[in-house]
């Protein structure tokens, strides 16, 4: 059996703010159109990593990193062209924020900011990817009200569109549905699932039983460290190797 | 004890409630009085202004020439002085200005260059006026040969506006949550377009009002501009905008307010009033353009 190319390796990351060691050499790989969740108690380094992933570590003034993180074997800290990178990468922060402008222009910055203008692909790019983010119905007859008027749970989802028009090859989705409502989560959860045809998904979350319904693998992190990593079925039916996840995942710590 | 004598306790005034709601109507009219007291005495001096100078107020004051050693006539060549040097003051060192604010706030690394940049403008905004013009006067009208002229004066002003314009700058940037940024970094947006797209159009209206504070102050000193290009006395054409080049001298209100109060014996009452009028209505004036300006901003401000 030829081994499968890993779409994302990331192997012995340290990551320091200033002297606080906040990942200790962690080391694991994500296959290609894999739903790979990452779960751990606050402060455990899981938005780091996220961070460290599309390069936007570079902007915490006293962050050091040591190792390596590839995505399709290229070594992320030397990327050339750093915009197209992030690009490639969607990012879903866990607190929603719809940028000032309108809500069909949330959209279309950054398909726009690379160059596309012409207004049918957009109008269809646009629509495309509020209907994937399933927030299509509730505004498709006021997409120039400003995203800042949303609700939050909107708003939300409005990120996750913003995130899905620059067609990412990894969606990166952190803590998601912390805003949003459990039937708006189930919807959004069902379209990951097709989205897994098209990308690579990184889910970062602290709902245990999202991760169990969604991810093919999960990895637990802890302070840091990596504590297990293995197939999401054996993590949370309380046969995983190391007692801490079992303890986790039972909810009896973290 | 029945239920409804619980509920009816909890809502009965208690000693703690009563000082409580005490306390409220005593802070709230503190605070009215304070805001009051600084409202009061601008109206007083307004009124008494121009009390002081109806006599002599008139179209004609404003649009001629003084005359009689300043002791008639009007204020024509000061006044389109002041407004030559503030607007050319304004229009160096806003631009400059803004562009250094969105850089050190922007793009800079905190560094011990970027930390001595931060301290120099908050120590140069500090620095008394006279100071000032006395640099103008080595800079820009010695060392520069410009000599005394509109535009070492409007240079020397500029220096001195610049450091206030990019702190207030500075912190009309910072105001829009970093949030904001993050996410478009997060799209693979450029510094640049999420500064031109984001940052400055919510930025604006604060970043204006910084600016519109040092028009009244560039209007109003009187010691940079006396000595890098502002003279006692400059006939011009009665009326005439265009009086003045670029190195010529010229004459500022605040300069001629100064000279007829304390230099030429014999002016009327009214005159050094009507002036301290027109001076105050330049700054009004060019205030108004520039708050009409952010008010109109501000309807597009989207969040």
């Amino acid at each position: 059996m030829v081994a499968q190319p890993s779409k994302l390796n990331v192997d012995s990351l340290t990551v320091w703010y200033g002297d606080k060691q906040v990942l200790n050499g962690i080391s694991f790989d994500i296959k290609p159109n894999e739903i790979f969740s990452v779960i751990g108690p606050a402060q455990s380094g899981k938005t780091t990593l996220l961070r460290v992933i599309n390069r936007t570590i570079d902007f915490t003034p006293n962050a050091r990193v040591r190792g390596l993180v590839e995505v399709d074997g290229e070594d992320v800290a030397h990327v050339k062209d750093i915009y197209g990178f992030r690009r490639r990468i969607g990012m879903v922060a866990p607190l929603p924020v719809g940028l000032p402008l309108s809500i069909y222009d949330n959209v279309a910055f950054a398909p726009r900011s690379f160059g596309l203008s012409k207004r049918e692909e957009l109008d269809e790019l646009v629509e495309r990817c509020l209907t994937q983010a399933a927030l299509w119905d509730e505004v498709k007859d006021r997409l120039n009200t400003l995203g800042t008027k949303l609700s939050g749970g909107q708003q939300q989802r409005l990120t996750i569109a913003r995130a899905l028009s620059h067609q990412p090859e990894i969606l990166c989705l952190d803590e998601f549905s912390i805003a949003i409502d459990p039937v708006t989560t189930m919807k959004i959860e069902d379209v990951l699932k097709e989205l897994r045809q098209d990308m690579t998904i990184i889910l970062v979350t602290n709902l245990i039983q999202q991760a169990r319904r969604l991810a093919d693998r999960t990895m637990f992190l802890l302070n840091g460290d990596l504590i297990e990593v293995d197939d999401t079925e054996k993590m949370f039916s309380g046969v995983a190797r190391n007692p801490k996840t079992n303890a986790f995942v039972a909810g009896t710590f973290g | 004890m029945s239920a409804e004598t619980v509920n009816a306790a909890r809502f009965t005034e208690t000693a703690f409630v009563r000082r409580k709601q005490r306390n409220e109507v005593v802070a709230k009219a503190v605070f009215l009085l304070m805001t009051l007291a600084m409202v009061l005495p601008l109206l007083l001096i307004v009124g008494f202004l121009v009390y002081k100078a109806w006599p002599a107020l008139s179209v004609g004051f404003f649009l001629d020439l003084p005359r009689n050693g300043m002791r008639e006539g009007g204020i024509w060549p000061a006044f389109l002085g002041t407004i030559y040097l503030v607007v050319i003051s304004l229009v160096l060192a806003a631009p400059i200005g803004v562009m250094a604010a969105i850089y050190l706030n922007e793009y800079a690394k905190e560094s011990w260059f970027t930390r001595i940049i931060h301290l120099a403008v908050i120590n140069l905004a500090g620095v008394p006026s006279i100071v000032h013009a006395l640099f103008g006067l080595g800079a820009f009208v010695l060392f520069a040969g410009l000599g005394r002229s509109v535009l070492a004066a409007s240079l020397t002003l500029a220096v001195m506006t610049l450091p206030v314009i990019i702190a207030s700058t500075k912190e009309a940037l910072s105001a829009v949550p970093v949030s904001f940024r993050e996410a478009c970094w997060n799209m693979g947006v450029s510094r640049w377009q999420t500064i031109w797209r984001i940052v400055l159009p919510n930025s604006i209206s604060g970043v204006l009002t910084g600016v519109i504070l040092q028009v009244s102050r560039a209007a109003g000193e009187t010691a940079p501009i006396m000595f890098t290009g502002v003279v006692f006395y400059r006939a011009v054409e009665k009326g005439d905008l265009f009086a003045y080049g670029l190195l010529d001298q010229c004459m500022a209100l605040a300069m001629h307010l100064y000279t007829i109060s304390t230099q030429v014996p014999g002016v009327p009452e009214a005159v050094p009033f009507a002036t301290a009028v027109a001076l105050l209505s330049v700054v009004l004036l060019l205030n108004a353009i520039s708050i009409g300006m952010r008010i109109y901003l501000r309807t597009c401000k989207k969040w």
